[in-house]
């Protein structure tokens, strides 16, 4: 008698429920080896830096920490990575036997070249970030973005997109696109972390007398601190 | 095992599932995004240290103050100068596309020296030196010859130290033909001239009128300083001010006024008789400016000549119309009259605009707020007095040979008829040196003056651009672009006060130039003598200095300095003066051409989007002409549906276009805003030399119309000419 039973024997006859979930498997975990592990690897090409750059060494030796080669130019705008022209005005000569520097003297220096460093952290032209504004105005600190690079003994590896030509440092190290601190990241989510969330940062005066016209609780701005929420018009905050 | 379809299913499922919790697709697809944002062609601006610098704008007469946007040693983008009495931020089309103009390719990048044949564009590149030597060597030997006056120069203007110092080289060479190219202010100095007995300029106080009668002017067009009158017309339009626009063709200007008055083309003047004459009739002429002299005749002229029923007939306006205009233009508190067609390229018919100047001293505006003023440059070059040896002396003593200063009396330049004077074996010219100026594009029958310029054994260039003089010239001694010199810009362009900018090295001459003003200079010392004698100066910043004197510092500091004064009026205002008696017997400056070949009137018109000048369109300029102006290579010509009927000529159809002077093809647009019987061109297409994102495109209008003498002045008043239409 044909019955459901024979049906159901010819299946496991067959042996295929084992091979279906093996092979299952098999395609789970090579797409999962591939997109966890070899997927970063084929993405971003390796490049080093034309001069391995020691910033604790640098830091030790110039009078104003950080300030003293990353400035704000006069009209308030950012130096960003030094010129080449600031650089010699300590190195027109090899100043010690370290041989990047000497490579950079002879290399850079003596034929006035301007060194082509890799910036980890330069962002798409659509982006338009004032550094002023949130250094000397909103105080935050460098390493809230830039992270401990101040601390580095040489230069790290810059990975370059190989799609977009962006550093890794934006999406960030890791490629699940997950961090734990601020500075692991800088894709646009984490400028509107702030902007979307934090609240005006000001004193307020608050008034003395209740005004139904005025929004409560009855406060007035004092200082001339922007708010850094971004509401109406936000786009346009960055993107100019 | 049997590893069959279904395995093969299974792992592909498992595959797809797996990719999906791996961040490939999301990073894929947010890298793509990316990827598309960067493509290659996508312009970038550079990264570096930002700098702003003020200059001046020297696109065209307008003198607008500009500000560039510097990264590092690149300018990245000009904007208009905030605070600048023209232009306060502003700036024009031409004006932003200025930075194509430096680094755009057709600059001549060094001097040359032509080995082909004219105009076949076969260069050798040669050094400054050689290139000096070879001009040096040319003049000393005419010089020599007693034939000094055989040499001639053609420069944009004739205000401003860099035409002063090729005046000054003529002079003491020993050549009167000093020559300049045309424009309205030839003939509104001529009228303030003959009117009321200054030697100054038409300044205009717009931004006060409240009533602007417009015969044919581009107000929105590029007419006077073109910013300026882009704020001066919103001015208007916020405060309710009326601005009524006379011309045949719905223009920008026309339609963006309060009333467009299509009018016969040619008749303007007639027109404004008209109006004069209801003005005179009905008493409104209570504010009429009080010391004149002429007034009766003028008022018989008027009203024995120029009657309403015929000037409506001449004119082809109604009656109603004419009297109504009159009226309100004269009940208006501060009306203002003007005139110069289009972007005022064409100096126009002296009658025209004494009739024009007639009405406004008719309601009294003349040198009042709101008005008319006669406003003077001050002349601050001041050069050590030249001395003429016996050659230089005799040579001054020829007369011009475009009859200025001899045959026409009042004219100091008559650049339109240098074409017609060589041709016709008049006159003749060993050697020309053009700077500034593109006249083998820019002159009316332009062809001839191609002709012209082929019978002139030597012919000097001294563009940055590869325009189509130079192209046509046996030397190029390209001078640096404005943003790479220093050099004074005086500027009336119709301001009511007179001002002077300083255009200054924003970036270090990218190629090997030299400054025109050098240039001049040394070849003048390589002549020796008293020519060398005649220009003490080292370089010519040092001249420029020394002669701006205290004026450099302010205009370093700020870019520009006001410079010059309104006139006192000391004498009668002349309501008749000599010249205006050929209009008791009015013939206007007719259309060449004969109406049985040539049915039809064509006419130019003038756009902000078309420069027609010395400076061709700009790339950036040329993309934002619209289809119905230039349609792929062709120039679209303007005519009524119903003439375009009778012709058979439907939309978008090529014809033939025949003129007296020349031919071209052009695609037909059909426009309700043109009159009947009439056609328009655009002026500032069918370039030949340029680049390639110009050369080609449209026709050029000046190869179709030749110049019109005007009886009076000599100066070029041709507003149009007969044509035909046929279908290709």
């Amino acid at each position: 008698m044909s019955t459901q039973d024979d049906k159901a024997k010819e299946v496991s006859a067959d042996g295929a429920a084992g091979p279906i979930i093996l092979f299952f498997i098999l395609g789970l975990a090579a797409t999962l080896v591939f997109g966890w592990v070899i997927f970063p690897k084929l993405l971003y090409s390796q490049k080093k830096q034309p001069i391995d750059f020691n910033h604790i060494l640098h830091v030790e030796a110039v009078e104003e920490g950080c300030e003293s080669c990353h400035f704000f130019r006069e009209d308030g705008s950012f130096s960003g990575i030094p010129k080449l022209a600031q650089c010699v005005e300590c190195h027109e000569d090899a100043q010690g036997e370290d041989p990047n520097e000497v490579k950079f003297v002879e290399e850079y220096v003596a034929n006035g070249r301007e060194v082509p460093w890799l910036v980890y952290a330069r962002q798409p032209d659509c982006v338009f970030f004032s550094h002023a504004a949130h250094v000397k105005k909103a105080e935050m600190d460098c390493g809230t973005c830039h992270g401990h690079i101040g601390e580095s003994e040489h230069s790290r590896v810059y990975e370059e997109n190989r799609i977009t030509g962006y550093s890794r440092d934006i999406w960030g190290k890791n490629i699940s696109g997950l961090r734990k601190h601020t500075w692991e990241r800088m894709k646009m989510d984490d400028c509107a972390e702030c902007h979307a969330t934090k609240e005006i940062k000001t004193d307020v005066e608050t008034l003395p007398w209740p005004i139904n016209w005025l929004p409560r609780p009855y406060e007035k701005q004092t200082g001339n601190q922007a708010r850094v929420k971004t509401v109406k018009e936000a786009c346009f905050v960055c993107h100019k | 095992m049997n590893i069959g379809r279904r395995s093969f299913l299974s792992f592909v499922i498992g595959g797809a599932a797996g990719t999906a919790i791996t961040p490939l697709p999301w990073k894929l697809i947010d890298d793509s995004s990316i990827w598309s944002q960067n493509w290659p062609w996508t312009p970038v601006p550079p990264d570096g240290e930002y700098s702003q610098v003020n200059s001046v704008c020297t696109l065209c007469p307008g003198g607008c103050g500009i500000t560039l946007r510097k990264v590092d040693d690149r300018v990245v983008k000009i904007e208009g100068m905030k605070g600048h009495p023209i232009n306060d931020g502003g700036l024009c089309l031409m004006g932003l596309s200025g930075l194509q103009l430096l680094y755009g390719p057709t600059r001549v990048k060094t001097p040359l020296k032509r080995v082909g044949k004219r105009g076949e564009g076969k260069w050798e590149k040669i050094s400054w030196d050689e290139a000096i030597s070879e001009v040096t060597k040319k003049l000393a030997d005419i010089r020599s010859n007693g034939e000094s006056h055989a040499v001639g120069s053609i420069v944009d203007s004739e205000s401003g130290t860099v035409p002063n110092l090729f005046k000054r080289f003529l002079t003491a060479y020993g050549s009167p033909n000093f020559m300049t190219m045309p424009s309205i202010q030839d003939t509104y100095g001529m009228t303030l001239q003959l009117m009321q007995g200054v030697s100054a300029q038409a300044g205009f106080d717009a931004e006060n009128a409240d009533f602007i009668l417009s015969f044919g002017s581009g107000i929105i067009d590029g007419w006077g300083s073109p910013v300026r009158m882009f704020k001066a017309n919103s001015a208007w339009k916020a405060n309710g001010k009326k601005v009524v626009q006379i011309e045949p063709r719905l223009s920008n200007t026309a339609a963006k006024s309060d009333k467009w008055i299509p009018i016969k083309p040619g008749t303007e003047a007639v027109l404004a008789l008209g109006l004069a004459n209801v003005i005179i009739t009905n008493s409104l002429d209570s504010k009429k400016i009080s010391r004149s002299t002429g007034f009766e005749s003028f008022k018989k002229l008027v009203q024995n000549e120029y009657s309403i029923d015929k000037v409506s007939k001449i004119t082809g306006i109604n009656s109603a119309t004419i009297v109504s205009l009159a009226k309100n233009f004269a009940r208006a508190s501060k009306p203002l009259a003007i005139c110069g067609k289009g972007q005022g390229s064409i100096p126009g018919s002296l009658n025209e605009f004494m009739a024009v100047h007639a009405l406004n001293a008719l309601v009294g505006n003349i040198n009042k707020e709101g008005g008319v003023w006669a406003v003077t440059e001050t002349d601050y070059i001041k050069w050590p007095k030249l001395e003429m040896d016996s050659v230089a002396e005799n040579g001054m003593q020829k007369e011009r040979i475009d009859g200025a200063g001899s045959e026409y009396p009042h004219a100091n330049s008559l650049l339109n008829r240098l074409a017609e004077v060589i041709n016709s074996g008049d006159g003749s010219l060993e050697v020309i040196f053009v700077s500034g100026a593109n006249p083998l594009y820019s002159m009316p029958d332009s062809k001839a003056m191609k002709t012209a310029f082929d019978s002139i054994p030597f012919v000097v260039s001294f563009s940055s651009y590869m325009d189509e003089t130079a192209d046509n010239a046996d030397l190029i001694l390209p001078n640096h672009v404005y943003l790479e010199r220093y050099e004074d810009v005086p500027t009336l362009a119709g301001l009511s006060k007179p001002i002077v900018g300083l255009t200054r090295p924003v970036v270090k001459p990218q190629f090997d130039t030299k400054h025109v003003g050098d240039v001049v200079m040394l070849i003048a010392k390589a002549l020796g003598g008293g020519m060398a004698d005649a220009f003490p100066w080292e370089s010519y910043e040092a001249c420029l200095k020394e002669t701006l004197g205290v004026k450099w510092d302010v205009l370093v500091e700020k870019g520009f300095e006001f410079n010059g004064d309104k006139c006192i009026l000391e004498g009668d205002f002349n309501f008749y003066p000599e010249a205006m008696k050929s209009l008791s017997n009015f013939t206007p400056v007719s259309a060449e051409g004969s109406a049985i070949s040539y049915p039809l009137i064509l006419i130019p018109y003038d756009t902000i989007r078309l420069a027609n000048g010395y400076i061709g369109d700009p790339p950036f300029a040329i993309k934002a002409v619209e289809d119905t102006v230039l349609k792929g290579k062709n120039s679209c010509v303007e005519i009524n549906p119903k003439t375009g009927k009778e012709l058979g000529l439907t939309e978008g159809r090529y014809a033939s276009l025949l003129t007296p002077r020349g031919k071209a093809k052009v695609k037909v647009h059909l426009y309700e805003g043109i009159m009947p019987g009439i056609i328009a061109l655009p002026r500032g297409l069918g370039h030949t030399a340029y680049d390639k994102y110009l050369a080609g495109k449209g026709c050029n209008f000046n190869e179709l119309i030749g110049p019109a003498e005007d009886p009076v002045s000599g100066l070029d008043a041709a507003w149009g000419i007969r044509a035909r239409l046929t279908k290709v």
